[in-house]
């Protein structure tokens, strides 16, 4: 695995200094704990161990409850999602317009199954719930953004525009790192 | 009062009784599951469904408040149905194994599906695969057995405070499980087992060890002897049928022999041994100026509590080991030398009240004898087990006596199985050594008597010296107390801790009760009475009275407090990981 | 956006008129009647900015227009407005130009320019950008209110959405926000305005159609200094969105109504609970708290009396059981939803054991309308059982999906037939699933029934949120029951065994008959279990969450029937149980399944019938060629 969530968190990682001042401003009682795992999930992209154990202390919530809070609510997630985390909505508007079969088809053209990562960290592929944009049924949401009256067409063009999107961004990355490397010489 | 009817009778109860306690008051015992009075009245289980007039749909008995004029019918045909859906929903989706369980004998769910007449379960599906965690060693965990009542988490939060088990995940995947779901081992979890004692099916229980003992047993090159904690003499009768309280000692030492162990020892012998360290060291802390509070050290649960949740009062506990331990390693010792043989043949079995006892005796640094002090650890439950295997009916056997030197006991040593016990025992030294000229010395400390779930505080004047002590029993009081002290808001000399409620008599390992756990509290009480009366019948009440323990410190040890007594009898403690969090 | 600023802190009902009067003239302009567009002084352009709209960039349809309008100079005379939902995201991105109400639809930032220039300076409509009711034909509709979608709709709780901007205060006083809860404050006893919403009959929106003036009564009796208030915006009913829009396109409303309610009950402080998945409506609300503190219509002495409330949000986190309102406060109490048996009830023991009062937010929504004109004015709309106005939100087989307010009582027909227009292709209409998971089927021979509480509950669904699901002759009824079902079993919170286990085993049931292994004995234990659920289970989850079954079983036996017997599944939507095949008799050799097949499994010369088969190996049983079919001549 190479996607940088992976890596672990150590103590010392920024990210905490942002989730305690969070939590300093006004969230640091126990009923504060969605609204901070929210924002501590908005940090880290996941909730890991080290990630709970610290909500727990700082908010005195037993570490077995904040899991049991987090374990409980569909939107927490306990392993890093993809690149492009894609949704499919299987609610009820989205399901009778064929929501079924757009779900079957990402996991063929991906890989996948719902609550799996492809291999190279690009796509995670999960079902959802209805995101209320049930006039343009079916729905898919990536990274958050809604995309509506999906055809299985339209979903094979997404997927290969994001394919391309991220090889345009590892190019320039490449590119980036291929010109230090020219200078160093 | 409020006046309503159940099943076509006129009954009266106190304002906010529900309808389950007012049909118990009344005679008429409503099936339940989930429920623990006070504890755990979270309608969940769905077994004590009634039907109240007007109301829409079944009631939950156990949640639902009385109300003038209310007329219920706890029995109907209707409410028959529904329980007998729920018993059988909940049995198609458990891992029946009845004969091979461990609660066969006392399982509530199988009591209540045999009551209802559940005759087969029609349902087929998925279910919950068996998974067992039996990583501590102390407390077996088995998911594939739980109904989710929610008893075990309850108890770990109201009345450990300890939180080490939440109900994780929703739905058909929910289950009980520590964070992240490690193994009980791994968590920050006293292994106390008070959630043993009040789970009704086979999904927690303690550890059994029972086949361990019975191949050592059975092994003519080993020497087997066995150590009975002060509070098992008041309970070991109960699985046999006798009242809570009864005292058995005799006839469990006789059983003890029948069973084969080559001796037979009480750790009231090592319980006034403690006495005599414990006293010391708080006498030199007093006088070298602490660091103090001195807090007792006895027991393992409330260690491994600390451990997790308060480092920072890790040196305030008494380096004493437990009396368990210090057994241990004089029975590998002193024992050992004394009767010529060689420790390594020697096998210690402790029958504790206890399941953190069984992670005691595991603990890497207990093995100061050179040997694990401790070989195995059984609860009083496995060692009725024992007897029942062996064809032993307890209330059948004569009274015997412990053998000597390590089963000679005094009456300090015998109440540390209540909460309070020790604090008093190591006052009844004290006073006898701070007041050596006293006529009349004081013998009871009824000030520092615990009662159940409180936590009791009092000022102690022995000799001009004042002794500012308390005690606490069950973990949530502890961890109360030692907020206090860790804030500085209380000053005390000396502090008493016991892991679990009324302490041992009331040990995770105990016998869960007849009735269930609606009868513990009553048990707990009958149990310490019992202790309180065998100590009072004593004619020796004081440990440093205690003969045996004079000829170990004139033969071995030579003084309370010597580097002898230091290195087998005294230990440290560490933080350990992961770091527990409190409730705010 | 130009930002007034007469008066600061709104501290009487003076100064809420002076407000109102500045926006007063843009209000009335978007009611306006139609006028020669070139010549009128002032041009509103309303887009939609809803979730729906948004996801369909309306944004840079708002930009584009902005650019257009600068570009010929008439930033004066013509304003672009981000407006709320219009219900009929279908269609979206929505544009409405006022005055004249003309309705553009799918308006992409490249038809910005011909909008400005046909349109608003030409004076002539954009043809290509109106509402065409039958894609094959070139019939457009101009105005917004001629459309069916629009005609039959009776607007009270979405009065203000798609009319004001949702993100200024002004507009939305000028749209009569906070006048209702000057008059509750300043003119009225809190038993006044439980009263009058007693007598105006008006029942939750949320699902239990529990009469709300009742609920406030009890909230308001019970004595205590703390007491809070609640808005359930959970809006779990997958396929429903109307609490979403109105929150989105008139969150003030939602505001007004729980200080009205804080007032009427005695509570202080109040918490609007929203689903995480609402960003757009999250950030929406969150503005016009920020904006009605300012105005001091929130916080300390509201209209200078002793009356202060405040409100906070709390978001959910994706647990559909967070709606039944004990989970709710459970959940805002920061721990899992689970829900707790009642007695006590929230009104007595409630958020962090206090009294609380908890609705739904259409139900907030009616409410300043009750004050404000009055309870006879709300019941001269619905039923006498059922006043008032009802949104659902119309999804599935149905030509207009969205959402439509109707008075009460409005039939089934007139909503799918007429708001609806009517069923795609021409088909049959089976059944409506009203009630979300909660519900039922209502099938076709019932299409005349009445949409109010009692007529749904009586034909074995409810009325829920006000999910409206419409199906054809394509669907099958056990694949519906199945659907509802594995929602309820995903979202059970897993607390009590009924719901936890024995959806679990309905659903095991379902999953046989539809994989063809199903018995008739399945059928009568499926009964038996979801009778037992119903009367065993905790909450209303568990309580519900058979209905979707014992209904269609109760309308649809003889499908269940054929799954089980038959080993046939009617509707051809069973893979297990069905078999595409071509009725060479009946087909034209067009080719059309051919093309649409996404696994190329049909095969067949053009003009050769004969020739046409479905390679049975090859076929994943999608549907798709039956769907395409013009002659019906994919048969199963
Ligand atoms: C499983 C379940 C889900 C619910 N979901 C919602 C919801 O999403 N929104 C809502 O307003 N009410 C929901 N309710 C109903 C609420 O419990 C409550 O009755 C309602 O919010 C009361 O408001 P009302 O009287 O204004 O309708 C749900 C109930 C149940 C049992
Ligand atoms: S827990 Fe009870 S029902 Fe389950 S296997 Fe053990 S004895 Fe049987
Ligand atoms: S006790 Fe008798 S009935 Fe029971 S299993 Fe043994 S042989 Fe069979
Ligand atoms: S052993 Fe004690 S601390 Fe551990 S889970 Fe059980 S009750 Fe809690
Ligand atoms: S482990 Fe036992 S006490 Fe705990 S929930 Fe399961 S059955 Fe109940
Ligand atoms: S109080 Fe006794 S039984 Fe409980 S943990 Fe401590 S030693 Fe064990
Ligand atoms: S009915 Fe379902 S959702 Fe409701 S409490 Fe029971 S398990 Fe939870
Ligand atoms: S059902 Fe689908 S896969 Fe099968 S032939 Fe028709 S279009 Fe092709
Ligand atoms: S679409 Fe229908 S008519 Fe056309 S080729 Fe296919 S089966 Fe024949
Ligand atoms: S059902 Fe898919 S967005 Fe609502
Ligand atoms: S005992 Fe009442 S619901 Fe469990
Ligand atoms: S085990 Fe020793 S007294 Fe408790
Ligand atoms: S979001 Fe634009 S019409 Fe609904």
């Amino acid at each position: 695995m190479t996607c940088s969530a992976c890596k672990g968190i150590t103590p010392d990682d920024p990210r905490f200094a942002e989730l305690d001042a969070f939590i300093q401003d006004g969230h640091s009682s126990a009923d504060f704990l969605i609204a901070v795992l929210h924002r501590a999930q908005q940090l880290f992209g996941y909730l890991p161990e080290e990630v709970q154990h610290h909500v727990a202390a700082a908010l005195g919530v037993p570490p077995s409850e904040v899991y049991g809070v987090v374990t409980f609510y569909n939107y927490f997630t306990l392993t890093p999602v993809g690149k492009y985390p894609i949704n499919v909505c299987m609610g009820t508007a989205c399901y009778v317009q064929g929501a079924g079969r757009i779900l079957e088809l990402f996991e063929k053209e991906l890989g996948i199954q719902p609550g799996q990562v492809t291999p190279d960290g690009l796509f995670s592929l999960d079902v959802c719930r209805c995101v209320g944009a049930c006039g343009l049924a079916p729905v898919v949401t990536v990274a958050g953004e809604v995309h509506g009256k999906l055809t299985e067409s339209d979903a094979l063009k997404l997927v290969a525009e994001l394919r391309e999107r991220a090889a345009a961004d590892q190019a320039e990355a490449g590119a980036a790192v291929a010109t230090v490397g020219g200078e160093s010489q | 009062m409020i006046n309503l009817t159940i099943d076509r009778r006129p009954v009266s109860v106190e304002p906010g009784t529900t309808i389950l306690e007012a049909a118990r008051q009344n005679g008429i015992r409503i099936p339940t599951l989930c429920y623990l009075k006070e504890i755990n009245q979270i309608g969940a289980c769905r077994m004590c469904l009634v039907e109240v007039e007007g109301a829409r749909g079944l009631q939950t008995a156990c949640t639902v408040p009385c109300t003038e004029g209310m007329v219920v019918r706890t029995n109907t045909p209707t409410v028959r149905e529904a329980r007998k859906l729920v018993l059988e929903l909940l049995l198609s989706d458990h891992n029946i194994e009845c004969p091979t369980c461990l609660r066969a004998s006392n399982c509530e769910l199988m009591q209540l599906a045999h009551d209802h007449g559940v005759s087969q379960i029609p349902l087929q599906g998925a279910h919950h695969e068996a998974h067992l965690d039996v990583g501590s060693g102390a407390i077996a965990v088995d998911s594939s057995k739980c109904v989710l009542c929610q008893r075990c988490v309850a108890v770990c939060r109201e009345v450990q405070g300890v939180s080490a088990i939440s109900v994780t995940g929703r739905g058909f995947e929910s289950r009980v499980s520590p964070f992240f779901d490690v193994s009980l081992s791994e968590a920050a979890c006293a292994l106390c087992g008070q959630c043993t004692l009040v789970c009704p099916t086979g999904a927690l229980t303690e550890f059994d060890e029972t086949e361990a003992v019975w191949r050592a047993l059975l092994d003519p090159n080993k020497h087997v002897v066995v150590q009975t904690a002060p509070a098992i003499r008041v309970s070991i009768g109960e699985p046999f049928g006798l009242p809570p309280g009864s005292v058995s000692t005799g006839q469990m030492v006789a059983g003890l022999r029948r069973l084969g162990f080559d001796q037979v020892f009480d750790t009231v012998f090592s319980a006034d041994l403690t006495i005599m360290e414990e006293a010391t060291e708080l006498i030199q802390r007093l006088q070298s100026g602490g660091p103090l509070p001195l807090i007792t050290s006895c027991s393992p649960g409330w260690i491994k509590y600390a451990e997790h949740f308060f480092p920072g009062v890790l040196e305030n506990l008494s380096s004493c080991k437990s009396p368990q331990q210090m057994f241990g390693a004089l029975a590998k010792t002193y024992y050992a030398e004394k009767s010529g043989i060689d420790p390594a043949n020697i096998v210690v079995v402790s029958i504790m009240p206890c399941t953190a006892k069984k992670y005691e005796a595991n603990r890497p640094e207990m093995n100061s004898s050179g040997y694990q002090d401790v070989d195995y650890v059984l609860t009083t439950r496995e060692l009725a087990r024992m007897f029942r295997q062996a064809g032993i009916h307890l209330p059948d056997l004569p009274e015997e006596e412990f053998d000597s030197p390590l089963g000679i006991g005094t009456g300090a040593g015998t109440i540390f199985g209540t909460t309070g016990g020790v604090m008093e025992a190591a006052l009844r030294t004290a006073a006898a050594w701070l007041e050596p000229d006293s006529p009349s010395p004081k013998i009871e400390f009824q000030e520092v008597r615990g009662i159940p779930f409180q936590v009791r505080e009092a000022t102690v004047s022995l000799n001009g010296t004042s002794l500012n002590v308390a005690v606490a029993n069950g973990l949530a009081a502890a961890g109360w107390l030692m907020e206090q002290v860790s804030t500085g808001q209380k000053d005390y000399h000396f502090i008493e801790i016991m892991g679990c409620p009324g302490g041992c008599i009331g040990g995770g390992g105990q016998p869960i009760p007849a009735r269930g756990p609606e009868a513990l509290d009553e048990v707990r009480l009958a149990r310490i009475a019992s202790l309180y009366t065998i100590d009072e019948r004593m004619t020796l009440r004081r440990s440093h009275e205690n003969p045996a323990i004079q000829q170990l410190y004139a033969e071995y040890l030579e003084k309370p407090g010597s580097e002898r007594a230091h290195q087998l009898l005294h230990t440290h403690y560490h933080a350990r990981v992961p770091a527990g969090v409190r409730r705010r | 956006m130009t930002t007034v600023h007469t008066p600061e802190r709104i501290r009487s009902l003076a100064d809420l008129e002076a407000v109102r009067a500045l926006r007063a003239g843009d209000i009335a302009l978007r009611h306006a009647e139609a006028v020669n567009l070139a010549e009128a002084p002032e041009v509103q352009i309303l887009v939609c900015s809803g979730t729906g709209c948004q996801s369909n960039k309306s944004m840079s349809t708002v930009e584009a227009l902005q650019a257009a309008v600068e570009e010929h100079g008439l930033t004066d005379r013509v304003k672009v407005v981000p407006v709320g939902c219009f219900g009929f995201c279908r269609v979206g991105p929505v544009v409405v130009i006022h005055p004249g109400q003309t309705f553009y639809c799918e308006v992409r930032p490249q038809h910005a320019p011909y909008i400005i220039r046909d349109h608003v300076l030409g004076g002539k409509p954009v043809q290509a950008l109106l509402y065409a009711p039958n894609p094959r034909e070139k019939q457009r509709i101009e105005k917004m209110m001629d459309q069916p979608f629009y005609k039959g709709q009776h607007r009270t709780a979405l009065r203000n959405c798609g009319l004001i901007n949702p993100e200024c205060i002004e507009e939305a006083i000028a749209g009569d926000r906070y006048f209702a809860l000057a008059k509750a404050v300043l003119e009225m006893t809190p038993a006044q305005v439980i009263d009058e919403l007693k007598r105006s009959g008006l029942r939750g929106r949320g699902g239990g159609g529990f009469p709300t003036g009742r609920k406030w009564e009890l909230a308001a009796a019970v004595e205590g200094d703390t007491k809070y208030v609640l808005c359930n915006a959970d809006e779990g009913d997958p396929g429903a969105f109307m609490d979403r829009s109105i929150l989105e396109g008139d969150p003030h409303a939602i505001l007004e109504a729980m200080a009205i309610a804080g007032y009427a009950i005695g509570a202080q402080h109040g918490y609007i609970y929203v689903r995480a998945e609402y960003p757009v409506a999250v950030h929406r609300l969150e503005i016009a708290i920020q904006q009605a503190r300012e105005r001091g219509l929130l916080g300390e002495r509201i209209f200078g009396t002793d009356f202060s409330f405040d409100i906070d949000i709390r978001l959910g986190a994706g647990a559909f059981v967070c709606g039944e309102e004990t989970a709710l406060i459970a959940s805002i109490e920061g721990q899992r939803g689970l829900p707790r048996p009642r007695p006590p009830y929230p009104a007595q023991k409630g958020l962090w054991g206090k009294p609380t009062l908890n609705n739904n937010v259409e139900t907030y929504a009616n409410v300043p309308y009750i004050v404000l004109y009055g309870a006879e004015a709300f019941r001269s709309v619905g039923t006498h059982d059922s006043p008032g106005t009802k949104v659902f939100a119309v999804a599935g087989n149905v030509m207009n999906t969205g959402l439509v307010e109707v008075p009460m009582g409005t039939t089934l027909r007139d909503i799918v037939y007429g708001m609806g227009g009517g069923i795609p292709k021409g088909r049959p209409f089976k059944a409506a699933q009203t009630g979300g998971p909660s519900g039922g089927c209502i099938p076709a021979h019932m299409l005349d029934i009445p949409m109010d509480f009692e007529s749904l509950t009586a034909a074995g669904s409810m009325m829920g949120s006000g999910g409206l699901i419409v199906m054809d002759d394509l669907s099958c009824m056990v694949d519906v029951a199945r659907f509802y079902l594995q929602f309820t079993q995903d979202e059970s919170c897993g607390k009590c065994p009924p719901c936890r286990i024995g959806t679990k085993r309905m659903l095991e049931i379902l999953d046989r008959i539809v994989e063809g292994e199903g018995t008739m004995e399945d059928l009568d234990e499926l009964e038996r279990l979801a009778q037992g659920i119903k009367s065993t289970a905790l909450c209303g989850l568990g309580q519900t969450a058979p209905n979707p079954v014992l209904s269609t079983l109760r309308y649809f036996r003889e499908e269940y029937e054929a799954h089980v017997r038959d080993k046939h599944c009617p509707a051809g939507r069973c893979k297990a149980l069905t078999v595409f095949r071509i009725d060479q008799e009946l087909c034209k050799a067009c080719n059309l399944c051919a093309r649409n097949c996404p696994v190329d499994a049909i095969s067949g010369e053009v003009r050769k019938p004969e020739t046409f088969v479905i390679d049975p190996e090859l076929c994943i049983k999608c549907g798709n060629c039956a769907v395409v079919c013009k002659f019906n001549a994919v048969v199963h």
